[in-house]
């Protein structure tokens, strides 16, 4: 059954092949980009063993502990856990749940992420070649970092799964989470400060200085005690290194228990349960103008509000603030970093659009069979986000004038948010007429990646954001030395030139869309419901 | 296929033009998907003012055409005329003469009953007072009221089939095209709109419904097409089809298939046996 369960895994990676070539290119990217970043490992690895295997441990376990760290916490809150094999898919097969979870365990290591970090995991116990005992208790430790790795991730999204399904937890979740990644900063910072106090010695001491102790920590944090057990070994300390491995086998067993209990508790609550909300009235519908454009313009208001996946998809904005101030603060820029908030924010929002009709899903049939108009449609879709974006965006700018105390800033920053806005809805508008990949269907948590989509969306989305970044150049280098150099007159052309490209690109990319879209609607259509 | 009266005298040789006066006519339309080719060659005229039963059994190619005479999936070959425009080359103003149930797609599902409908309204061009009026027809008529405000993600499987249904119905078709609409709806639901779309037509309108269930077609429609394997092998008035046979025998002749019971005799046995 755990045999099946990979090949099952297999089957449809190489389905994915068939399915679609924009997949497949991703994937041959992602291994190839996944390939570089091993060789570069491995040489590292054994150059730094070589040279000096005490620091190339303390490194390899600081690394690895981040690895770690990433595993378990950048799908909750980013891309999402590979959802192919959906454990709910299972249930009606009677697979012993022991049997499922080792195989789900096993399968999950059939992805390109998964792959270069075993390879790496295994592969950087080759620092210590010259030392068979430490090499071999770094392979042990390989195994158990990347099982930590997998189980962990697992065990996270499942006991975390039902929480972020409701928007209010996940919101709250999320600023959790941001705060202890906003301590990063100052904490290195502070850390640094330490450093040069206490040595102000050469170079490579200095590193030595800095990573030693905290590799010492590190080491016997769950994180990285995997990753420390060749260290030990290397030293000759032989009760750390059983120290070491008892941590890593008791964070692999609890979360195996951990993933093995939610998993258990999943299984047997339906998804969407709970109180079936009641809407009042008719919301937008009633507010907005009785046009099909007000009514697409009504619905997606709605979304934007209802829908966690779309609130996903912006969380990042309301915590810009928080974030900045704590990089402001840590590496000492102050305020004057406030100025970016607004060009992010409006880059962000313009982006939320750009695979609108994946977040449809076959719903869109509706604007099919009605036949509604691609200029409809997308102003539709264009206008609550401008109608939202542009006042939120406007207050960014002012509160980052005001706290940077650059007011002479204004014309720049204000010339380069309406740029950066319009010419990511309208690009936006462009390329979702022409570029549809899978995201979570409706009602699925925001949080899984659908199969074989992280590659496609990827690409997707670099290269619309290339085209931003292409169309926001002029007035990027306009706003820039107003506002560096400062040069308060090239901030009022980066003001004119900023508004021209934002009004520009928007008419013109809703335009290429909606002439797009009328061109291969019932196209569109089928390559949404292709996705399943 | 041992029928004498099977494909042959259904396919003639010369296929007449698109038939301006009939409802629905569709010519030669062809679709693969890959190596599979869903439809091969349909050809069928809808009067206007039937009750139009599409019968066939899975993977026969109903759904495919319907998609294809409504608009959703690009034909590889052949025509569509409602009412005499031709869809593919006018599709605006064939499809405001439409209304569509397809099957297997989702709704916009995060919004209300009442939502629903007011959007599939104004997308339809509609003015404000007309869809808050018909929206209060059709949630009588679907007996879905007390629903209004609950979010369609939350409705039951034949719950969202009338919702889709009266999102199909708000603009006041000249035909509506319905892919499956009985199915998971309970009698009480599906004899009510079976009453609806029986006055539909009585007033003028088309309806053409897709359907598995024979007794149902042989009762509710007046024409009907059995399709099978991307091709049609019968159509014409539900008497005319069935013949002095029930509609079921007479598609099973056409359509062959049915084998003599014997196998899965272990199932028979399992209960004994384990």
């Amino acid at each position: 059954m755990v045999a099946q369960l990979v090949r099952l895994k297999l089957t449809l990676l190489a389905n994915t092949f068939r399915r679609s070539v924009w997949q497949t290119i991703g994937l041959v990217v992602g291994s190839l980009y996944g390939l570089g970043v091993l060789v570069l490992v491995l040489v590292a690895a054994v150059a730094g063993g070589a040279a000096d295997p005490v620091v190339t441990g303390q490194v390899i376990t600081l690394l690895g502990a981040l690895v770690v760290l990433a595993w378990w916490v950048v799908p909750v809150f980013a891309f999402g856990v590979d959802a192919t094999l959906d454990p709910r898919r299972f249930v009606t097969f009677a697979i012993p749940r022991r049997t499922l979870l080792t195989g789900l365990a096993l399968a999950g290591l059939v992805s390109v992420p998964a792959a270069v970090t075993t390879l790496a995991a295994l592969g950087v116990s080759l620092a210590w070649w010259r030392q068979p005992a430490a090499l071999v208790a770094g392979l042990v430790g390989g195994v158990l970092a990347t099982a930590l790795c997998v189980v962990g991730s697992r065990a996270t999204t499942t006991a975390l799964a039902p929480l972020l399904d409701s928007r209010r937890y996940r919101e709250v979740l999320t600023v959790v989470a941001v705060v202890p990644l906003l301590l990063i900063g100052p904490a290195f910072g502070w850390l640094a400060d330490g450093v040069e106090v206490t040595v102000g010695g050469s170079g490579a001491d200095a590193l030595g200085e800095v990573v030693g102790p905290l590799a010492q920590v590190a080491g016997w944090t769950p994180l990285g005690a995997p990753w420390a057990l060749a260290s030990a070994a290397g030293e000759g300390a032989w009760a750390l290194l059983v120290a070491r491995l008892a941590i890593s086998l008791a964070t692999v067993a609890l979360a195996w228990w951990v993933w093995d209990r939610a998993l258990a508790r999943e299984l047997v609550t339906p998804r969407g349960g709970g109180t079936a909300a009641e809407g009042k009235g008719l919301g937008w519908f009633a507010r907005l103008p009785a046009t099909p454009t007000g009514a697409v313009a009504a619905r997606a208001a709605t979304y934007w509000l209802r829908d966690p996946r779309y609130a996903a998809s912006v969380a990042m904005v309301p915590l810009l603030p928080l974030v900045l101030l704590a990089v402001g603060l840590s590496n000492g820029a102050g305020g004057g970093l406030f100025l970016v908030m607004a060009p992010l924010a409006a880059w962000i929002l313009g982006f939320g659009i750009s695979n609108d009709v994946g977040y449809d899903n076959t719903a869109f049939a509706l604007h099919v069979a009605t036949g509604t108009p691609g200029r409809v449609d997308r102003w539709g879709r264009v206008l609550p986000v401008l109608a939202g974006g542009a006042p939120l965006c406007l207050a960014f700018a002012l509160v980052g004038c005001a706290v940077a105390g650059r007011w002479d800033a204004l014309p720049a920053l204000l010339g380069l948010t309406c740029g950066v806005l319009g010419a990511s809805l309208g690009i936006s508008s462009a390329v979702s007429a022409r570029l549809v990949y899978p995201v979570p269907k409706p009602g699925e948590s925001p949080f899984k990646s659908p199969q074989g989509a992280a590659m496609a969306t990827m690409l997707a989305q670099m290269a619309a954001m290339g085209i931003v970044l292409a169309v926001s150049l002029p007035s990027l280098a306009l706003a820039l030395p107003a506002i560096l150099l400062p040069q308060p007159a090239l901030g009022w052309a980066a003001l004119v030139v900023g508004l021209l490209t934002g009004v520009g690109v928007l008419l013109l990319g809703v335009r290429w869309g909606a002439r797009t879209y009328d061109r291969r609607l019932p196209e569109l259509l089928q390559q949404v419901m292709a996705f399943g | 296929m041992s029928d004498q009266t099977g494909p042959p005298p259904a396919t003639p040789a010369p296929v007449p033009p698109p038939d301006p006066g009939a409802a629905l006519s569709l010519r030669g339309l062809w679709k693969r998907f890959g190596q599979k080719i869903a439809v091969a060659g349909v050809d069928l005229d809808v009067p206007a003012g039937s009750f139009f039963g599409l019968v066939g059994p899975n993977g026969a190619g109903k759904t495919t055409s319907l998609s294809m005479a409504t608009g959703l999936l690009r034909p590889d070959f052949g025509t569509v005329h409602v009412h005499g425009t031709d869809l593919w080359a006018q599709p605006d103003r064939a499809k405001a003469t439409l209304g569509v149930l397809p099957d297997g797609v989702r709704l916009f599902d995060r919004l209300t009953g009442a939502q629903l409908l007011t959007y599939a309204g104004l997308l339809r061009g509609l003015d404000r007072p007309t869809v808050a009026e018909r929206t209060e027809d059709l949630l009588r008529a679907m007996d879905l009221v007390g629903d209004r405000d609950t979010f369609v993600v939350d409705y039951s499987a034949g719950m969202t089939k009338k919702i889709g249904l009266a999102s199909a119905m708000i603009h006041a078709p000249r035909v509506l095209v319905l892919d499956e609409p009985f199915e998971a709806v309970d009698p009480v639901s599906a004899a009510n709109i079976r009453d609806i779309l029986h006055a539909y037509v009585e007033d003028g309108g088309t309806v053409v419904v897709s359907s598995h269930v024979m007794d149902l077609v042989q009762r509710m429609c007046s024409h009907v097409a059995i399709i099978a394997g991307g091709h049609v092998l019968a159509a014409g008035t539900v008497a005319d089809v069935r013949g002095a046979q029930s509609l079921e025998d007479r598609f099973v002749d056409l359509v062959g298939g049915r084998r003599e019971s014997e196998g899965l005799a272990w199932l028979r046995s399992s209960s004994a046996s384990s």
